[in-house]
């Protein structure tokens, strides 16, 4: 048999949470402090076993709260650092956010959400939507969020993630959830970056804290305490010029056939991908019904909603929470049209079937 | 996927399997979806009992799919909390027992995934011995093995994997199964990938290869019959081999149901 199996192979079978671990690494994560919740323990596992390997560093922290405050420390020293959670444990982290954003520390956050309130369920929930759009920590802040579909799509967000929070320095938030975490899929990884070695970081971060030199030339401050009034307000309208300029540049969305439909729907995540099979039971009754899948959950792909058919009945939100996206999704319609929830939580996912069921009785009131 | 549309490849497992079966492997290697599809396939002719011992991982656990494996004439034992697919507490009944006292059933042993996972079966060390009182073959470790998860896709690591196991477990690895898959996107040559891979493990360590996996309705088991002893149609499976013989390929095809894949499809 001609066929080799010693070849490092280029596409493998992961589970989502391997295969975010290992994007992050090979975008040159080196710095990974993280506290187990279930469902994403596969990451500080994988971390605490890989990243040594990879010249990387990975300390298992006291809490939630530590870890992220660690991550804030190492990022401001310049290194490239990855860390995740579950809801709960994300709740703990978004302090640290608030001062993340303020001082303008990189960093990557996958977030594997469970279902809630208070320690809720272990299955899988999109019910931290507002978590991570509109976040808990105090002030005026804002944290880019993606939502992948699909394992392959989040390994390639965790690997760009890595590059955009340098690019911004500001967190970027993945968001995904406990089905995308647990299951396997097919995945090509990217190839591993260069990372840049300890002594090398000024050149490319020439704000991060590499120590005073000799003469005390090269000390750099990072905080996020500004305590005259005039100098905050012009700190966090620079913040806010920079939250415009991502608003331009990383809005994403996918969308299918909402120029000529009669319904859409809009899901992210997991849910979209049991959205687009709905949409093709709803073809097969003669239901023409499209999609818009927001890759960014912030900024939110508000312009795509202007694209719906004017002979569209209804806009349907599609969420695994009591209707937490829909304020977007209200939002940006912008009473052009009727906007309606269909959702599931605590941890139930609904089948295809039920999210055509479903779409036909909401169509049948309009 | 029905069995009863088999066309006739289906391996013949009669007299190879011993009436425990455990079943080993490395996280996400299918040791739950090939254990449930083995269980399906027994249930057809004989009592089965199917006791879910993973305690290490919240989802897709067969004891998840308990009502399916049930209608099919399958009892099913696990944890104390079997209903609470959410409790997530690493506890298991004194019911699991029952089935391995029970000389009248098969058992099919469905371990949690590598070392750490494979652990909760010492406590029943007692009933697991090669040979039973009257001679015949009693209990039987597989471990199965995908070739495309980056964690066993050399022999080396595979190597590296059965050791540790058989060091957590202080049980011995008899056979290998051939589970080497993409999912949706598994073909031909994914399977004879992992076939190679496998034979070259027993080549090293004297184990034999109990079967090739593949997933039904995805690969046509009629262009993986160079793989071995594949029955014609017509023929009958190829008889046991001596499992006392080192390095005897007894290679059959089993088909996997994915029972245990989301309801909805790969988008």
């Amino acid at each position: 048999m001609s066929t080799t199996y010693q070849e490092s192979p280029s596409r493998v079978l992961m589970k989502g949470n391997e295969a975010f671990a290992e994007s992050a690494i090979r975008g040159g994560c080196r710095y990974y402090f993280g506290y187990p919740i279930t469902p994403q323990n596969e990451i500080p596992e994988y971390m605490s076993r890989e990243l040594p390997k990879n010249g990387g560093h990975f300390i298992q922290a006291e809490s939630e709260i530590s870890a992220i405050n660690m991550a804030y420390g190492a990022g401001a020293a310049g290194g490239r650092v990855f860390i995740s959670s579950s809801s709960p444990g994300i709740a703990l982290m978004q302090e640290g956010m608030s001062f993340a954003c303020c001082a303008e520390v990189p960093m990557v956050i996958l977030t594997v959400c469970r279902c809630g309130p208070g320690i809720g369920g272990i299955q899988p929930g999109q019910a931290d939507y507002f978590q991570a759009t509109r976040g808990g920590g105090n002030g005026d802040y804002k944290i880019p969020v993606f939502a992948p579909s699909s394992i392959q799509e989040g390994s390639d967000l965790v690997f760009e993630a890595m590059e955009l929070a340098d690019k911004w320095r500001n967190p970027i938030i993945i968001f995904t959830d406990g089905l995308l975490g647990q299951m396997m899929e097919p995945v090509t990884l990217p190839e591993h970056i260069d990372v840049a070695s300890s002594k090398d970081i000024r050149k490319s971060k020439a704000w991060a804290l590499t120590g005073y030199g000799a003469d005390d030339s090269s000390r750099n401050t990072i905080t996020s305490l500004r305590l005259q009034p005039e100098v905050l307000e012009k700190h966090v309208h620079h913040l806010f010029d920079k939250y415009t300029e991502i608003e331009k540049t990383l809005t994403r969305a996918e969308t299918i056939g909402i120029e000529d439909c009669d319904v859409v729907l809009v899901a992210y995540g997991i849910v979209a991908r049991i959205t687009k099979e709905a949409i093709e039971m709803l073809a097969r009754d003669g239901i023409k019904a499209g999609l818009i899948r927001p890759i960014s959950l912030w900024p939110f792909p508000h312009s795509v909603f202007d694209k719906i058919s004017n002979k569209a009945k209804a806009v349907i939100s599609t969420e695994l929470s009591m209707g937490q996206m829909i304020e977007d999704v209200r939002l940006a319609v912008a009473n052009r049209l009727p906007v309606r929830l269909l959702s599931r939580t605590g941890g139930m996912i609904p089948t295809s079937l039920e999210i055509a069921e479903r779409t036909k009785k909401i169509l049948a009131t309009m | 996927m029905n069995y009863e549309d088999f066309d006739g490849h289906e391996i013949n497992f009669c007299g190879k399997l011993a009436r425990k079966t455990i079943v080993t492997g490395h996280y996400g290697s299918g040791k739950t979806e090939f254990s449930v599809s083995l269980a399906a396939m027994l249930a057809k002719s004989r009592s089965v009992s199917l006791i879910d011992l993973d305690i290490v991982n919240p989802y897709f656990r067969s004891r998840e799919r308990r009502r399916l494996l049930e209608d099919m004439g399958i009892s099913v034992y696990g944890s104390v909390y079997t209903n609470e697919i959410t409790a997530e507490l690493p506890a298991l009944g004194a019911s699991a027992r029952t089935p391995l006292e029970d000389e009248n059933t098969y058992v099919i042993i469905d371990l949690g995934g590598n070392d750490a996972g494979a652990m909760p079966i010492n406590q029943f060390s007692k009933y697991f011995s090669a040979r039973g009182t009257n001679g015949a073959r009693d209990t039987m470790t597989l471990m199965i093995v995908n070739a495309n998860r980056p964690d066993t896709h050399t022999s080396a690591k595979v190597l590296e994997h059965i050791d540790s196991i058989e060091q957590a477990t202080g049980l011995t690895v008899s056979a290998l199964v051939n589970n080497t898959h993409m999912l949706h996107e598994t073909t031909v040559n994914d399977i004879e990938k992992g076939h190679a891979l496998c034979l070259d493990v027993c080549e090293k360590t004297g184990k034999w290869l109990l079967c090739d996996c593949y997933p039904a309705g995805v690969v046509d088991p009629r262009k993986l019959r160079k793989l071995g002893a594949v029955p014609k149609p017509g023929e009958t499976a190829r008889p046991l081999n001596d499992l006392t013989q080192k390095n005897v390929i007894t290679s059959g095809l089993m088909p996997m149901g994915m029972y245990m894949s989301p309801s909805w499809r790969s988008i």
